[in-house]
């Protein structure tokens, strides 16, 4: 039951971008269309996985004075495992990313998380908040993205769904769209929860 | 010449690092509420970003691609910004308490900042010379100073405008972000002449 609670704190109740407003740098860049969102997505659940139970289990080894500079080699370890891994099987997705993946490094909510959670938890209780967190992110990612494809081109995953009397708004997939959308959905997220 | 002059302008402008690449979103939402937090901010990011630039190239330059170790170039460039962050801010409090009191807490805050890896990485990318990264690290700092005083500008007259309940703090400020962006586009006609 406690585990669901925990869960249920990144999918929801303390959702990382739209209640904590965490990890806005690949949120706005990546999201130009729902696969983009959807591979930094997973990208970001392996890495904050992982650092959460490396973290976790070694919390009683790590000096207190050098703890940030010890997650952050960590977090850039696992980075450059999923880059090397993304150029060798995905090059598509890993040009479309670009230089936001080495950015997952500084995404502060894997950093957030680590300090937060994983350095005071046990290593179960870890596992299922880096869940929760990284599958709230996924998620937030996803919708954001879907909405400027769908706004922007008129498609979803590559599937042209609008009719094509429908104008594309080009600006929903430059940058200035993605502060406009979420902007607007941080609204309305602020509407559902009073 | 020309080019550092073209790698200034369009750093500084055009492809600004918060508007155009999301770089330093955090702390352009987080410390954008007060003109003089913005100023003190913008300061240490300019100072750190040019010195980081600068390093970072002579390190990948000089070991990274002479030992053949590129694949270390993540974990390098955050260390060298990590540590970098820490010996200014031990020079700036023995030096200079008054500009310790002015950066004070943002000096930390500044090795989470992504534009700063962010510059660090598009350097290497673009394949700049020691030159050029010194330029593209300042001006990059400077364009990221100049919309974070603009944003704070805002803000501070938003504070007296009446905004709809629901759209209060964070929400209103994307959306204000989001018209800057659409001015900023209008700088993309500079260098075409």
């Amino acid at each position: 039951m406690k585990k669901i609670g925990i869960l249920n704190q990144g999918l929801w109740n303390n959702h990382p971008i739209f209640r904590q407003l965490l990890g806005m740098c690949p949120t706005l860049a990546v999201t130009t269309s729902a696969l983009n969102g959807l591979a930094m997505g997973l990208a970001v659940i392996f890495v904050l996985l992982f650092s959460s139970l490396v973290v976790s289990s070694i919390r009683r080894l790590i000096p207190q004075n050098v703890r940030i500079a010890i997650y952050t080699i960590i977090i850039a370890t696992f980075v450059t495992i999923v880059d090397i891994f993304f150029r060798a099987f995905l090059p598509p997705i890993s040009k479309a990313l670009g230089p936001y993946i080495p950015l997952i490094i500084v995404n502060c909510i894997i950093l957030g998380r680590c300090e937060a959670f994983a350095s005071r938890n046990s290593v179960t209780s870890a596992f299922f908040d880096a869940l929760g967190m990284s599958l709230g992110f996924l998620w937030g990612l996803f919708i954001l993205g879907s909405i400027r494809e769908i706004l922007g081109k008129g498609t979803i995953l590559g599937f042209k769904i609008l009719p094509s009397f429908y104008p594309p708004m080009v600006i929903m997939i430059l940058p200035a769209g993605a502060f406009l959308v979420l902007g607007v959905l941080a609204g309305i997220m602020n509407r559902l929860e009073r | 010449m020309k080019d550092l002059i073209v790698i200034f302008i369009s750093t500084v402008l055009i492809n600004n690092f918060v508007l155009t690449y999301f770089l330093g979103i955090c702390p352009f939402l987080g410390v954008s509420r007060r003109i003089s937090s913005a100023l003190g901010m913008g300061g240490a990011v300019i100072f750190v970003m040019t010195l980081s630039a600068s390093i970072s190239w002579l390190i990948y330059h000089y070991i990274l691609l002479r030992f053949n170790l590129t694949f270390l170039e993540y974990v390098v460039f955050i260390l060298v910004i990590a540590s970098l962050v820490q010996i200014v801010e031990m020079f700036i409090r023995k030096f200079s308490p008054t500009l310790f009191k002015a950066l004070g807490i943002y000096l930390p805050l500044i090795t989470t900042n992504c534009a700063i890896l962010g510059c660090a990485l598009f350097m290497v990318a673009r394949n700049y010379n020691f030159l050029e990264s010194v330029i593209f690290g300042f001006s990059a700092g400077l364009g990221f100073s100049l919309v974070l005083l603009v944003m704070a500008g805002i803000r501070e007259e938003l504070n007296f405008c009446d905004i709809p309940q629901v759209f209060r703090s964070a929400p209103i400020t994307l959306i204000t972000a989001g018209i800057l962006a659409l001015c900023f586009m209008g700088f993309s006609g500079i260098l075409s002449f």
